[in-house]
């Protein structure tokens, strides 16, 4: 079995500005978590894209598994009620 | 005869423009070529912070200068002895190793310069040293990891990290060098004493180098030159390098 040569993955997440949501923005490569910090911020904000950023190991991260889709997903799907699409947007609120 | 202000002040500018424009240009070479991508990334990142530090420093250079030059023809027309830049950061960057090593001590220094230089009685000086510690703080946070990981590391990597911060301790030496520039500028709330940070920086080198596992050198011989613009034999390739299109083309635009 070939070896991984690479650090351990993280996964990163950028908020753009205080009170926003934080964003998947991609993952780096790191061997602790200091310089996790460091590659996700020279690797994804270089361009002022971030004002704050979470590392997260990507082995802790659960993920769903793709053949459980049509029972997680599709009771969803006709059920219009379900969505707030009955609403009008105030004037001027941007994020809700 | 006496040195005027504005000729010390020209000539520290220099001085200041030089080291971020060679130290940018060794990192920039790093470029396609460190351990792992995000770290190619770190160091041309760090290289980009320095390029913006030149310009503004050589920018305000030539305005001090009266001719009409611009940041430009400082950095790509004066030839070797015309720099002023320390004999630290034309070094070449070895490996890894030698080029953290190089880095802890450059930003280290520049780290304990800028806070103490942002209370310059020049407002320019002063607004440009505000600007650079923050990016500083993070060259020697990255720098300072880096060092402690490699050096309390595998053996392979102390042994390079011990041989690099021996190679290079001969260089250190001159950071802190002062000459009629500074002592003009001194008197005139201008600069700052160099000599005044030096423990300081030997404290948090000992202190790093003390994690690191890594032995810190004992008083060598110390290579000078650079404030007469004496330069190791490393300056004249990195100038032909970087100066050859102006050189080759002089003006060329995109």
């Amino acid at each position: 079995m070939a070896t991984d040569t690479q650090l351990d993955l993280w996964e990163v997440f950028i908020q753009n500005k205080s009170g926003n949501h934080y964003m998947h923005a991609g993952s780096v490569h790191a061997s602790d978590k200091k310089m996790a910090i460091q590659n996700a911020r020279d690797t994804y904000t270089r361009r002022s894209e971030g004002s704050s950023i979470w590392v997260v190991p990507s082995a802790a991260i659960v993920a769903s598994n793709p053949s459980d889709g049509d029972m997680l997903f599709d009771p969803s799907n006709d059920k219009i009620y379900r969505h707030p699409t009955f609403y009008i947007m105030p004037e001027g609120a941007k994020n809700i | 005869m006496i040195m005027t202000q504005e000729e010390a002040l020209y000539k520290y500018c220099l001085r200041l423009g030089d080291n971020a424009l060679i130290h940018s240009q060794r990192l920039a070479e790093w470029c396609s070529n460190a351990p792992f991508l995000e770290e190619d990334l770190a160091l041309t990142n760090l290289s980009l912070d320095m390029i913006g530090r030149a310009q503004s420093f050589l920018k305000y250079a030539a305005e001090l200068e009266g001719q009409g030059k611009t940041a430009d023809d400082l950095a790509y027309r004066r030839s070797e002895r015309q720099y002023y830049n320390n004999l630290l950061v034309e070094q070449p960057n070895g490996d890894f190793a030698f080029t953290m090593t190089r880095q802890l001590f450059v930003s280290v220094f520049e780290m304990l310069f800028f806070e103490a230089l942002k209370k310059t009685a020049n407002d320019m000086i002063a607004a440009i040293s505000a600007k650079t510690l923050k990016e500083v703080r993070y060259h020697v946070a990255h720098a300072e990891d880096w060092v402690i990981r490699l050096g309390d590391g595998t053996d392979e990597s102390h042994f390079r990290m011990q041989k690099a911060i021996d190679e290079l301790w001969m260089y250190t030496g001159e950071l802190f060098e002062m000459d009629e520039v500074d002592k003009v500028l001194i008197m005139n709330g201008m600069a700052i004493d160099l000599e005044s940070i030096k423990p300081e920086w030997e404290n948090y080198i000992s202190n790093v180098l003390e994690q690191a596992t890594l032995d810190m050198p004992k008083d060598i011989y110390m290579q000078t030159g650079s404030r007469k613009g004496i330069h190791t034999e490393h300056l004249g390739h990195i100038l032909s390098e970087m100066q050859y299109l102006q050189r080759s083309y002089p003006d060329a635009t995109w």
